[in-house]
């Protein structure tokens, strides 16, 4: 990756980030941690990784995405608004009556939403189904659904994680959120404590760790995401829960509390140190 | 559903959606085992690129058959009624209902259909809780020629349905029958005393009881309210302000079903003596089939003794 594409996507993940704890802190409600954790991950998915037109919401080529970690649900609507889905006001009523923004996401009232999601473990069938269906009726476009490592033991994911691989729906990728098991030991190290890395491959999945945070480490894992492929390739995406403000990451505040107006400046004057410019001339 | 054993009802259901497959190219059927060891059903002969068995594995079947349907195609999945239920509520609810996909779930051997397999494969509150979802339409056809025209009937129409077979060795209760649309039901019989609504069946039952109840006097009028949801309510009320009494017979639970679904609606329209043939509120248990309906009383003696009731009961 060349330099200026690492720090146009690091300033864009920057804003994201800003926009997000805006948005959860309005909101007064809504899990900052595990949003934080996904902007990179969303940021490089949206702006290299998938073949999206966000002035046509509905292309029929296009790749789709399914948010399975629903916590993280206002990351995606954040990277949907910078992308031009929808306008980037709409953030601000998240979660209120009527919003077009609902806690979780859901299917035809937002642009950009792919599948209705929010129930736990559901993500990855709804990807099968889609990528078998874009295989019969002749159109291209992948599938790629992001699940957190705490939704690993529902049963429908493994039930779903069979008939990927069974029926080699390689268009289809899983990406695991493990935000949850601690970045203190360097990728290659790191043991995944709840064995996905083998329970993916003894289900028939070419598996790639990587580091969530990392665009380069992105860049090279999300090429082997090619439409042939045939083997499903499920992608264990280390990640740190809070990322990008230390005060979130050291467990602030609780992840079940909603930061209010005061905890939001507090969090946005930690990104501020790290700016060093924003489009939208907010500070 | 009234004729043929298991084997007659899903050669019927796979050549009617074969039929439906014929017409549209994007029509796909998703199959956790319903056809029976897999790949033996009309519609897998003709259409094996089009025909999707994910195995016995209810959750995985609803989500394959919601991908697809946002793929663009127009899916029928099925199971037993028993285990597409139960074991797929949640994500039935959640991605098929609130988003409203245009996915058709069949639940096959509804009611005590499976009878010697006792409870567990016997579905009695599957009504009440597809009804219970905003949006879901639920179909209960009498027989095979019934089904064929429920699902011509579905061609046109948007949105969630559940539609549940049931088995039995009864003859049909028309020999013909055009296309049946959502939201409407069959009058099988004019009558003034007491009007009759079945489904499934009890419809032939109830029609049995007809021609017992007009020797004793009471003129039935019989219903077929195969659209459980949306429920034919012109064809009710026109119906129940003649007679002035009604009477519901299902096999289901007596929450929240066909006996739910008019008392509701009746309450607030048109205030009426109702009694309700159904099991109860019980489950089922093993038995052959015809045993357990004798046993839970969805019977025409039933239907006979509480069109007696109702029709005394009314004000006129």
């Amino acid at each position: 990756m060349n330099d200026q594409l690492r720090e146009e996507l690091q300033q864009y993940a920057l804003y994201v980030r800003k926009d997000v704890i805006r948005m959860v802190g309005v909101a007064h409600s809504g899990h900052l941690a595990s949003s934080l954790s996904l902007v990179d991950l969303l940021v490089y998915l949206y702006m290299e990784a998938m073949e999206v037109d966000p002035s046509r919401p509905m292309w029929e080529e296009r790749d789709r995405f399914i948010l399975g970690k629903r916590h993280g649900c206002p990351a995606l609507y954040t990277v949907l608004a910078h992308r031009g889905y929808f306008g980037r006001e709409e953030l601000w009523s998240y979660r209120r009556l009527g919003a077009m923004l609902q806690g979780h996401p859901e299917f035809r009232r937002t642009p950009g939403i792919d599948a209705p999601s929010g129930s736990p473990g559901l993500g990855l069938g709804v990807a099968n189904g889609i990528g078998l269906g874009l295989t019969l009726l002749g159109r291209s476009g992948r599938v790629f659904c992001l699940l957190g490592d705490g939704e690993m033991k529902e049963g429908a994911i493994w039930e779903a994680a069979l008939t990927t691989a069974s029926r080699k729906l390689g268009r289809v990728v899983a990406i695991v959120d493990c935000s949850r098991s601690g970045t203190d030991v360097p990728l290659r190290l790191w043991k995944d404590p709840e064995g996905l890395e083998e329970r993916f491959r003894s289900f028939g999945w070419e598996v790639m760790r990587t580091d969530g945070h990392d665009f380069d480490a992105l860049e090279e894992t999300f090429a082997l995401c090619t439409p042939d492929r045939e083997r499903p390739l499920a992608i264990l995406a280390r990640t740190r829960l809070g990322k990008g403000v230390p005060l979130v990451e050291k467990g602030w505040p609780h992840a079940e509390i909603a930061p209010g107006r005061h905890e939001m400046e507090q969090a946005l004057r930690e990104l501020n140190r790290e700016e060093r410019g924003d489009p939208h001339g907010n500070r | 559903m009234g004729t043929g054993r298991s084997r007659d009802v899903i050669e019927v259901l796979g050549q009617a959606l074969a039929t439906l497959a014929r017409r549209d190219e994007k029509v796909v059927f998703v199959d956790a085992d319903l056809e029976s060891g897999g790949n033996g059903g009309p519609f897998a002969r003709e259409f094996p690129d089009r025909y999707f068995n994910v195995g016995v594995s209810e959750q995985d079947l609803i989500l394959t058959a919601a991908g697809l349907a946002l793929a663009g195609c127009r899916v029928f999945a099925g199971s037993l009624a028993s285990f597409l239920v139960s074991k797929a509520y949640d994500p039935v609810r959640n991605v098929i209902a609130t988003p409203g996909l245009p996915v058709t779930l069949i639940g096959g051997a509804g009611g005590v259909s499976l009878g010697g397999d006792g409870v567990t494969r016997q579905m009695l509150e599957d009504l009440v809780l597809m009804r219970a979802l905003p949006g879901m339409t639920v179909l209960v056809p009498s027989d095979r020629i019934a089904l064929s025209a429920v699902l011509e009937g579905m061609e046109t129409w948007k949105g969630p349905v559940y539609l549940r077979l049931g088995l039995g060795d009864t003859p049909p209760v028309r020999e013909e029958e055009s296309r049946l649309l959502p939201g409407e039901g069959r009058l099988l019989r004019k009558g003034e005393g007491v009007t009759v609504c079945a489904c499934g069946v009890m419809v032939r039952e109830a029609l049995e009881a007809a021609g017992i109840l007009m020797r004793q006097g009471i003129d039935a009028e019989v219903l077929d309210c195969y659209s459980v949801k949306p429920l034919p309510v012109s064809l009710i009320l026109d119906s129940v302000r003649r007679t002035g009494c009604c009477v519901v017979a299902e096999e289901h639970s007596a929450i929240g079903g066909l006996g739910g679904a008019v008392a509701e609606f009746l309450a607030a329209q048109c205030p009426v003596p109702i009694r309700f043939v159904s099991v109860g509120d019980r489950f089922g248990q093993s038995g052959s089939a015809v045993e357990l309906r004798e046993y839970y009383g969805l019977t025409q003696g039933e239907i006979v003794g509480a069109a007696a009731q109702a029709w005394s009961m009314r004000r006129r």
